[in-house]
This record gives structure tokens, sequence and C-alpha cells, in this order.
């Protein structure tokens, strides 16, 4: 289907395909020499583990807006629905402690609503997309007041924090690991390869490329496109979910203030890894490496002294453009 | 008003000098209040300390209505201002401006409208407009921090700081923290933004960590950072080997430093529940006739396992 919307541009394609391939690995490529030839400790097994730890959460969301940018549509509620179903999770467990006591049930019951909450705020969004026909800026610039005032709201204008026998208990889901691999980690490879193989591999992949690229001539062709749709924000709801699982047992709290940004570093990450905005094409190990460029950045300009900590903002700036010039540059001239 | 310690400086807050009170009494004073919105921690703090004191004194004081407007950015704030001049008919104005330059305008607008106007926390661009300022003490804020560290390394030592949002606070106390300590031996490795984030903490310690091989103590400016710095230590597993010094006054800390928590010695006041005080300041001289205007600065106090059980406020979401 979508190679019949575009086999007159297929010569031109594979040209910048290629660019495409290279772009963000060799951006990745020179991050990483830059960081090993300023700080030795840059390569150590802490440091590496801190920078792919704390990826994950925006790795795990970037991978389902991967699927939503493909498809055409756009998800701006990502931070401020971490943050709410960390602030739900936090107030279910500590609800639960006296009826269960601090051990894993109440950690599982907390992952399961973590999840339930994430799948409705997706399907929330969905829904408003797809059945209500409103534009997806629209409706998630909506949901993400909605989710942000939420959970200002549970927490009083403060911080909800998770009761400290929980925490115990919870805290290795995000500090153990799996053959010293933390398991953040873990988990956001093993979704960034299923993301890899659903959009590759499967129907639905193809059907969110073609639905990004011309949803008319998806919907001519027997796509369902309204469901496609509404499962890809479905699909991203239950990774923020995840992702929150992932988050809460870092600091054991939410505030107001979980998760500001991540809806704009998790789009940066799937356009920097070569996912057209537009939406028509995605490749999900482009999103990952897009985050881990992201991550190193912050991390490189922390390991070292080069430029006043005024300027940070505006490094990660240049090389987001810069990693986005080196893909498409040469397709221009 | 809660006890707590404060200096006057240079404000004639005289105890009630009974005026004819009558005439005052009869109509509603409204007072207006316009803060930023809880957007972290310290926020958090205000909008909970505003909302108590407007309770209470709504109750005591039949003739005093508050009008509460929170603010999510400076430009919101400017409007809830134009609002409360247009339509709520406020006399009264208690302001915790967003930022100082865009709402110095604004205010002096209320001001030349003839309100009474008192400004907390940050200062405006231009001296004068107010009749009573309530603030707490920025550069003694990093000062005492400075002098606690002195204190507690007499024979030097190498520490980290996590600096907040680049703002005219954060320069003043962190200017003022480089001046205590100069001479001591005490050699700052590194200096970064956390941005008053638990999260941004947490990250920047972490790189810290995987930086320097030694360091003893870390100065994390607040509490929300402490707290993110305090989890990055213990995952490196190097709690025994640095002590933290927030600062805010967070319940949680205040909390620990009562328990004699060794990673968490001390911690440096910079009470949320200031905007209280300026609440039943301004309140105090529609009710008692006292004099009001002048400027008030809370110390930033430096809160030790001695006497932290006067700082611990349970209720308080901060």
């Amino acid at each position: 289907m979508s190679a019949e919307a575009s086999t007159p541009a297929a010569p031109a394609r594979r040209m910048r395909i290629d660019l495409h391939v290279w772009g963000p690995l060799v951006a990745l490529v020179l991050l990483i020499l830059l960081g090993a030839f300023l700080n030795a400790n840059f390569l150590s097994y802490g440091n590496v583990t801190n920078v792919l730890a704390r990826s994950a959460f925006i790795g795990i969301i970037a991978v389902g807006m991967t699927f939503v940018i493909t498809a055409g549509g756009l998800d701006l509620s990502v931070g401020s629905m971490a943050a709410f179903i960390a602030g739900v999770m936090i107030i279910v467990m500590n609800w639960l402690v006296p009826e269960l006591g601090a051990g894993w049930p109440v950690v599982l019951a907390g992952m399961g609503a973590a999840l339930l909450v994430g799948l409705v705020a997706g399907a929330v969004n969905g829904l408003l997309v797809t059945r209500a026909g409103i534009e997806a800026f629209i409706v998630t610039l909506g949901t993400m007041g909605i989710f942000r005032s939420l959970v200002t709201w549970l927490a009083d204008g403060g911080t909800l924090s998770l009761n400290f026998e929980v925490r115990e208990v919870y805290r290795p889901v995000y500090y153990g690991g799996l053959f010293g691999v933390a398991w953040p980690i873990v988990v956001f490879a093993v979704i960034a390869v299923i993301g890899e193989i659903v959009m590759r591999r499967t129907a639905f992949g193809r059907h969110c490329a073609a639905i990004g690229s011309n949803d008319q001539v998806a919907r001519y062709s027997a796509i369902h496109v309204d469901t496609v749709r509404l499962l890809t924000y479905v699909f991203l709801g239950i990774l923020v979910g995840i992702a929150t699982i992932m988050y809460v047992p870092r600091l054991g709290s939410a505030s107001s203030t979980t998760g500001l940004l991540w809806e704009l570093e998790a789009i940066a990450a799937v356009i920097i890894g070569g996912t057209v905005l537009k939406g028509g094409f995605g490749r999900v190990w482009g999103t990952a490496v897009g985050v881990l460029i992201l991550s190193l950045i912050d991390n490189i300009l922390n390991l070292t002294d080069l430029v006043s900590p005024y300027l940070n903002g505006a490094i990660q700036g240049v090389i987001i453009i810069l990693a986005v010039v080196l893909q498409r540059g040469r397709k221009a001239g | 008003m809660k006890k707590r310690a404060m200096s006057l400086v240079g404000a004639a807050l005289a105890a009630a000098i009974a005026l004819p009170g009558a005439a005052l009494s009869q109509e509603t004073t409204i007072i207006g209040v316009s803060i930023p919105a809880a957007t972290h921690g310290w926020t958090g703090g205000v909008n909970f300390h505003a909302q108590e004191a407007i309770d209470r004194l709504e109750q005591e004081y039949e003739n005093l209505d508050f009008v509460l407007a929170t603010a999510g950015d400076a430009g919101k704030q400017v409007s809830d201002l134009e609002d409360m001049l247009a339509t709520r008919n406020i006399d009264a104005l208690v302001v915790l401006p967003f930022e100082s330059d865009p709402l110095t305008g604004p205010v002096k607008r209320v001001k030349d409208a003839g309100k009474f106007v008192t400004v907390v926390d940050r200062g405006l661009a231009q001296e004068g407009i107010e009749d009573l300022y309530v603030a707490g003490d920025n550069p003694g804020f990093g000062r005492n921090a400075g002098e606690f560290f002195k204190e507690k390394m007499p024979d030097g030592g190498k520490i980290v700081v996590l600096r907040g949002i680049p703002t005219v606070i954060d320069n003043q106390r962190v200017e003022a923290f480089q001046t205590a300590i100069e001479g001591s031996g005490i050699e700052i490795l590194g200096m970064e933004h956390g941005n008053w984030n638990r999260d941004d903490a947490f990250e920047v310690m972490q790189d810290f960590l995987s930086r320097f091989p030694e360091i003893n103590a870390v100065w994390a400016s607040d509490d929300d950072m402490a707290l993110g710095v305090i989890e990055a230590i213990r995952q490196a597993n190097r709690q025994d080997e640095m002590w933290v010094l927030g600062g805010a006054g967070m319940k949680q800390m205040i909390e620990r430093v009562g328990d004699n928590d060794t990673m968490v010695p001390a911690d440096v006041l910079y009470p949320p529940s200031m905007i209280a005080t300026a609440i039943e300041l301004t309140a105090l001289k529609y009710v008692s006739g006292a004099a009001i205007e002048g400027r008030y600065i809370l110390n930033s106090t430096l809160v030790t396992p001695e006497n932290a059980s006067q700082y611990y406020y349970p209720d308080s979401p901060f």
C-alpha cells in the first residue's frame, strides 16, 4: 500500500534512506569519541550504566511516540501523563499498604494501576483524535494541561512520596539488574527490539506508515485508519505506564515537576532518529539512537568544564540540529 | 502569627496603635493575593501557606475578604492583576512576582490606583513602588550555608555545588556562599545547575560522582535537589564519604536533621510561609490600623538537630 503511493519516487528515496541510516549513528559515534577524549571515566561501567538507565524513561516513551508520529499523529501529553500515572501509582500503593503489607503484592498492584491508567489515558487521547476528529496537537495539548493539573491537585501542590518500606522493596526495579545490566536498560532494549520488529515486519507497522503518508489512500486500501490510529495512542499510553513503573522506584516521589518536557525530548529523539515529523516513515532503532544522543549531551556537559553551565541549553540545541542536518542536509543540495 | 526567628529591618511594626477603628471595620476590605502556581515544592508550600492564612483571617475577621489567584507564568500574573483591579475592586494587593522585570509596570499601576501594595520574595525592578516588602534573606542563605561548611570542615575539603535555576536569587546565594568559604581551604570541584529539581539534581550528582573520586560534601542549596543528590550518592554507595546541605526547610529534610541523620547534618531555612507573614501583616493594617510600611526580612536560620523541632510542620505539603 505504501509502496503504491511512493513508487514514482523510489530511486530518490533509496539515496535518501542511505543518508538517513548513517546520520544518527555518525552523530552518536562522534559524541562517544568526544566523551571518551574529554574524560577518562566516560566509558566506565558506572557512567555507561547511569546514562543508559536515565535514557530508559524517555526511550520507552519515544518508541511509542515513533508509531504515533509515523501514523501522522503527535502526543504532547506524555510528560504530564507520566507524572499523573506516577502520582496515581504512589497513592494506590500507599493506600494498599495497610491491607497487604509492604511487599511485592503492593508493588505489583501499583504496576497494574500504572498500566491501566496509561491504557485509559492513551485511549482518551486516541478516541478524541479519531472519533471526535480533533487535531492531535490540540487534543494532547489539552490533556497535557489536564494531567499536569491533576497530579498537582493529587499532591496538594507538593510532593507525593512513596511509603518508605514499599520503596525499599521496589527500589531494585531501578537500581538492580540482570547480569549487571540495570533493569531499566533491559526493559528499554526489549521494548526497542519489539518496536523495531512491529514497525518492520507486521501489518500494523506498515499500516502506520501508509496512514502517515496518505490517510485517504490508506482508507481506500481498506485499512481501518481510525482503529490503527487509536491503537498507536493506546500503545503509547501503556508504554508511558511502563516508563513510569521504571521511574517511580528511582526517587520514590511524584510532584508537578515530574516528567517536565519529556514530551519534547521524546519527539526530538524520534526526529533525530530519522522518523519524519509529518508521518509516513518511522524507524524505531533510530529513535533509540536519538534518545542516547540526547542523554550523552547532558552527560558530557556535566563531566567537563568546557562551557559555562548557562550555555548547556545552547549546546544541546546545536547538537540536535546538527544531528538532523547530518542525515538530511545533503539531500537538499 | 507563627513564632519564628525574624529580624525587622527598618520597619515600624509597632504593636497595635489604637486608631479609631470603628470606621475601618464597618465596610469590607478586599485583599488580592497573587502568587505563582505550585510548579515545584517551594511554590507548593507558598500555595499551602497562602490558602491557610486566608482561611484563618477570613474566619477571624468578618470585614476581610480575599481574592487568591495563582499564575503559571509572568504573563498570566499580569492578567490576574489587571482583573483584580478592574473587576474585583481590591483595596490591597499581596504579590509574589513571578519575575521582577515584567511585573514591575503592572504592580506600579496597582499602586498608582491608590492601593496598598505588599511585595513578597522577589523585589521589583524599580524601587519605592511597594508599601511593604517581605522577603527571605538570599545572601544570608548562601552566607549561613558557607559558614556551616567552614565550621564542619576546619581543615578544608573538596565539595561540589548544585545551583538552582539561573536567576538573581541563585546568583546572590552562590556569591555569598563563595565569599563565606574564601580562604578556608574548601575547594569547589564543580558547579552545575540542578534547576531546583529532584530529577535533574539526581543526574547532575551521578555525573559528579563519576567525575570526582573524592568528594567530602555537597552544597545542594535546596531540599528538593538534596533528595535527588542523596539518592545518587546511595546508588554509588558512597554515603560514608560525604554529607549534604540542602536549603528551604522541607519537612522531610527537617525531620532527618532532627533524627541526627549523618548525611543531613543541617538545613538552611528559606520558608515558603513568608507569604503568610505578608498576608497577615497586610491584613493587620486594616484590622488594627498599625503602621505596616517598610521592609521585613526573614532570617535564613540554620536548622540543626537542636532546634529542628521548632521548624517542623507535619501538615504542610512542603
